[in-house]
């Protein structure tokens, strides 16, 4: 006789599987994880750099094995994915409105990617790679 | 005008029926509609309803995708159903009431819940400076008015939260029209009450929980962009933050 | 039956219900005000309107001028004195908009910036780029929001108005969430419930209009006035009906035959004025009334463009450029490609004339009041009268701002002045309301469908009571009214349930249009002459000894209504002739 609203409810491990747009979303967030794994053998780096040349040579060894390159070769894909997606929404964030009119997405993005080659330049530049 | 958008095709529409009164669950019902090839789904739901079965139920009016009423999913896809032309589609349609709300009956929502978060982020100009009508109006220059204008498309439609899965998984989130017409309003150069809004928006329910899915910007039929307005309100309310806690003799 | 008191009640939350519910919020904080709609406040179909409102704030402008304006584009059937409240309260309305956060489009200094518009004399029309009825909506609904005194019935159906005493004193109200009837009981009514125009089978408006409001102060005995007047707006999209704004025009756009001729200064509105350098008050600014019954012309004269959809003419703005169609006509463009596939800024659009507007509607005086104690009406649904024989494009979104605000304090007064109704005669009103509905689900079915009789309305509307009308036709459309209102009592609903019963919506809103059409033909059919909106093929000429009045439909029942006249009302400007020849001074 009367009301009996019906709800949906979103399976709370699974709801990403509805919508290639989730998958994406999930996949820009979980790519970040390989960034964090990096950045902390960057971080071991240090500390055996600090304990002396030969525990440094034993690091870089490490480094060179197979399934260490295969997981460097992942890590740069994984982060190129992120910062690509990253950059790509940045526009959304930091919009910029100069006079009547807002600039372009492609230019606020496009800025991105310039300041982040810029600064790539400088840092190997600096540490005397080039 | 070819003859080919006047041509006729059979449609095949799978409608999401729910009847509290008469089922315990909502089912699919398979219909047949004829349909010119112009149309859009909701021209196939009203030919359905006054030649097929009159019991459907759902929301129309403008048909001019500016009242907000006909929100659906469409083949899984939040759309205005005048929106939605069936040239885009192919083989069957199917459609279901929004997701993430309630269902009243058939493809009508329940939408309380919107309903109070708007209401609660104050989406309304508080002036900043008093005007009486003798005052005229205040002065607002087109760049003023370009700061805020796209916020102020929302129709109020929903399909954003329908889209939005940070919403459908914790449903106090306020979520993304409702804070974009907060935003609208902290934005307009007229107003002055973007304190009182964030005490709303800048908390745990309102712009913290959304992580930039960005679904609700993908499905916004007026370009109103929810994603922007919520992460620009992230970055003003972390500003405040370093503000108020490293440089609190800097005034806002 | 459960029972909701109110100090004041109102039927509508669109700009009219709206702003009559904040005018009466800011009275008094104490008050209480029920704002009940079939549709949630931004579903109200002011969301459609897309050009502009009219009000005079800029220096080359005058309150005289658009009062002179406003009169001679009625066609002198306006009420002057109406006129001239509305004209000096609408810059006041409009600046009230802009301190509320309406987005008005400005000029670079900052001010409000207005833009030409049909049978205007001077630009005085305010705009929010192509979206100004829903910004203005929107606005007035957020507003709304900070009352806490305006409680909201979103989607109730109202049904039968509660008369005692000589007064209104509430309604009935379907819930239609549960289906559950409730009783509001107020000191005061206001319907603001919109126009009716989804009688005609080819028009601009919302499902929504249906003329529930109209229809409903009908039946209790108000009189409709003026219910012949029915608008065709010029460039309407061919296959949908969908609205083009009268700023297509006023920003430059030309119409055009099929030979790409421009054909206005053929009927009356020349001489030609260069393309995309639009004179005011003349060729394609004239007004809806001519522009469109010229098209009617062009069109029996073979010159018209075949389409799948009809014959129609084209409408072109390609001359406007891309910025200038992006910046003042974005939601005309975005709605050209949706349902035509084509875009203004590449393409001529085809396009037809098409129902618009009720310029006719429930008989108020300028404060609002209808002729029923207590009942007060504003905005499309009712007819006070500004708009006279043909109303100007952008003043309308002025109307529901100036006259919902009258209402809101006309309906206060009267609410204060009012003791305590008799509960037991009030209550067996809302009974006797409530039975109605019962009967209508108990009803066996037969062999009505409530679909089938609306294609029928709708047709014989178009037929009898279109843009052009003859006495043959008009009587055969009267004659077909008739045996559809007798019909429709053996309409059954195929749906039997409570929640969110839209079959029961149907019947009703079918209901209400077929009141209201009846008044619409059988007024029509009364007026031997041709004024405005209401064009007489065997009664070409104006005709201000006979006619120079007001019809007034009086509900009778299934018999047709009985018609009455009521005199125009003359203040400063005398009936003269209608000049839209921009050479001539």
């Amino acid at each position: 006789m009367s009301r009996r609203p019906y709800v949906r409810e979103v399976p709370r491990t699974t709801w990403f599987f509805k919508h290639p747009r989730y998958m994406r979303y999930m996949a820009r967030e979980v790519t970040c994880i390989f960034i964090g794994i990096y950045t902390v053998i960057l971080l071991v780096g240090l500390a055996r750099l600090s304990e002396g040349p030969a525990q440094y040579e034993g690091f870089l060894e490490a480094l060179r094995q197979p399934g260490s390159v295969l997981f460097h070769l992942l890590a740069l894909a994984f982060s190129l994915y992120n910062t690509f997606t990253w950059f790509n929404v940045a526009p959304k964030a930091l919009p910029v409105q100069v006079g009547d009119e807002h600039w372009p997405d492609s230019v606020v993005s496009g800025g991105h990617y310039v300041v982040w080659v810029g600064l790539s330049l400088f840092i190997r530049f600096w540490a005397g790679v080039l | 005008m070819t003859e080919n958008r006047m041509g006729t095709r059979q449609v095949e529409l799978e409608v999401l029926r729910y009847n509290p009164e008469t089922d315990q669950e909502p089912k699919f019902q398979r219909f047949t509609v004829p349909c010119v090839n112009e149309w859009c789904v909701l021209d196939a739901l009203n030919y359905l309803k006054d030649n097929l079965d009159s019991t459907l139920s759902y929301r129309w009016s403008c048909h001019m995708q500016v009242c907000g009423s006909c929100g659906m999913m469409i083949n899984g896809e939040p759309k205005l159903a005048c929106k939605a032309m069936l040239r885009d589609y192919a083989g069957v349609i199917r459609v279901e009431p929004l997701s993430h709300f309630p269902i009243e009956r058939d493809l009508v929502s329940v939408a309380d819940d919107f309903m109070a978060k708007l209401k609660r982020v104050k989406p309304y100009l508080i002036p900043g400076e008093k005007r009486t009508l003798a005052d005229g109006e205040y002065k607002q220059t087109p760049a003023q008015l370009e700061r805020y204008k796209k916020y102020a498309m929302c129709i109020n439609c929903m399909l954003c939260y329908a889209a939005c899965p940070e919403y459908g998984l914790t449903p106090k989130f306020i979520g993304p029209a409702a804070i974009s017409l907060a935003h609208r309003y902290n934005q307009d150069s007229r107003d002055g009450g973007r304190d009182e809004r964030q005490e709303e928006i800048a908390t745990s329910e309102g712009v913290w929980e959304c992580t930039f899915v960005g679904a609700c910007s993908d499905v916004c039929p007026k370009h109103v962009d929810p994603a922007s307005a919520l992460q620009q309100v992230k970055v003003a309310s972390t500003v405040d933050w370093y503000l108020e806690h490293f440089m609190s003799w800097v005034k806002k | 039956m459960e029972t909701i008191q109110a100090d004041v009640a109102i039927i509508g939350a669109g700009g009219a219900g709206l702003r009559a519910a904040i005018a009466l919020a800011q009275a008094d904080p104490k008050l209480r005000i029920a704002l009940v709609s079939k549709v949630y406040p931004m579903r109200s179909h002011t969301c459609a309107a897309e050009g502009g409102a009219a009000g005079v704030i800029k220096a080359d402008d005058s309150m005289k001028q658009h009062f002179d304006d406003t009169v001679g584009g009625g066609d002198w059937m306006c009420d002057q004195d109406a006129v001239e409240y509305f004209i000096h309260e609408a810059p006041k309305e409009l600046t009230q908009l802009e301190h509320w956060g309406c987005p008005w489009n400005r000029e670079a200094d900052g001010s409000v910036a207005v833009r030409p518009f049909g049978g205007m004399k001077i630009q005085r029309t305010w705009f929010a780029a192509d979206k100004s009825g829903f910004h203005i909506l929107h606005t007035l609904f957020q507003t709304s929001l900070q009352f806490p005194n305006i409680q909201r019935y979103d989607e109730f159906f109202a049904t039968d108005l509660l008369v005692d005493d000589g007064r209104c004193q509430g309604f009935t109200a379907i819930e239609m969430r549960s289906g559950q009837m409730r009783c509001f009981r107020a000191g005061a009514v206001i319907i603001a419930g919109g126009g009716a125009g989804r009688m005609f089978p080819f028009n601009t408006n919302g499902a929504i209009k249906t003329g529930d409001g109209m229809a409903m102060a009908y039946r209790a005995g108000v009189p409709l006035k003026d219910m012949e007047f029915v608008q065709y707006h010029p460039t309407g999209l061919p296959n949908t009906g969908t609205l083009l704004t009268e700023a297509c025009r006023g920003e430059g756009g030309v119409l055009l035959n099929k030979d790409n001729y421009r054909f206005l200064q053929d009927y009356g509105m020349g001489p030609e004025t260069p393309v995309g350098k639009p004179q005011l008050k003349t060729m394609e600014l004239g007004p809806r009334d001519r522009v469109s019954q010229s098209i009617w012309h062009e069109i029996q004269k073979g010159r018209a463009v075949k389409t799948p959809w009809g014959d129609c003419v084209w409408l072109d703005l390609r001359h406007l450029g891309e910025k200038k169609i992006n910046e003042r006509l974005p939601f005309v463009r975005d709605i050209c490609i949706s349902y035509l596939g084509i875009d203004p800024v590449k393409e001529m659009v085809p396009i037809r004339p098409v129902v618009h507007y009720m310029m006719g509607g429930i008989h108020t005086d300028t404060r609002a009041a209808t002729t029923l104690p207590g009942l007060f009406a504003a905005g499309e649904c009712a007819c006070v009268s500004i708009n006279g024989a043909n109303r100007l494009g952008s003043n309308s979104l002025v109307e529901i701002l100036v006259f919902g605000h009258r209402a809101g304090l006309s309906a206060l007064e009267h609410a204060r002045s009012m003791g305590p109704g008799n509960d037991a005669a009030l209550t067996a009103q809302a009974d006797d309301a409530q039975a109605k509905i019962r009967a209508l689900f108990l009803r066996k079915p037969g062999k009505e469908s409530i679909s089938g009789l609306r294609k029928e309305m709708t047709d014989t509307m178009e037929e009898g009571a279109g843009i052009y009308r003859t006495q043959e036709g008009l009587d055969k459309t009267c004659d077909k009214l008739s045996d559809l209102r007798r019909r429709y009592g053996d309409v059954a609903l195929n749906d039997k349930t409570n929640v969110y019963n839209t079959d029961l919506l149907s019947a009703l809103e079918l209901g209400s249009m077929l009141d209201c059409a009846e008044a619409v033909a059988v007024s029509g059919r009364e007026r031997k002459e041709s004024r405005g909106a209401h064009q007489r093929i065997d009664f070409t000429a104006r005709d201000d000894d006979k006619y120079l009045r007001h019809s007034m439909a009086y509900y009778n029942g299934l018999l047709p209504p009985r018609i009455d006249y009521r005199d125009v009302v003359i203040t400063t400007s005398p009936p003269g002739v209608r000049d839209y020849s921009g050479a001539k001074k």
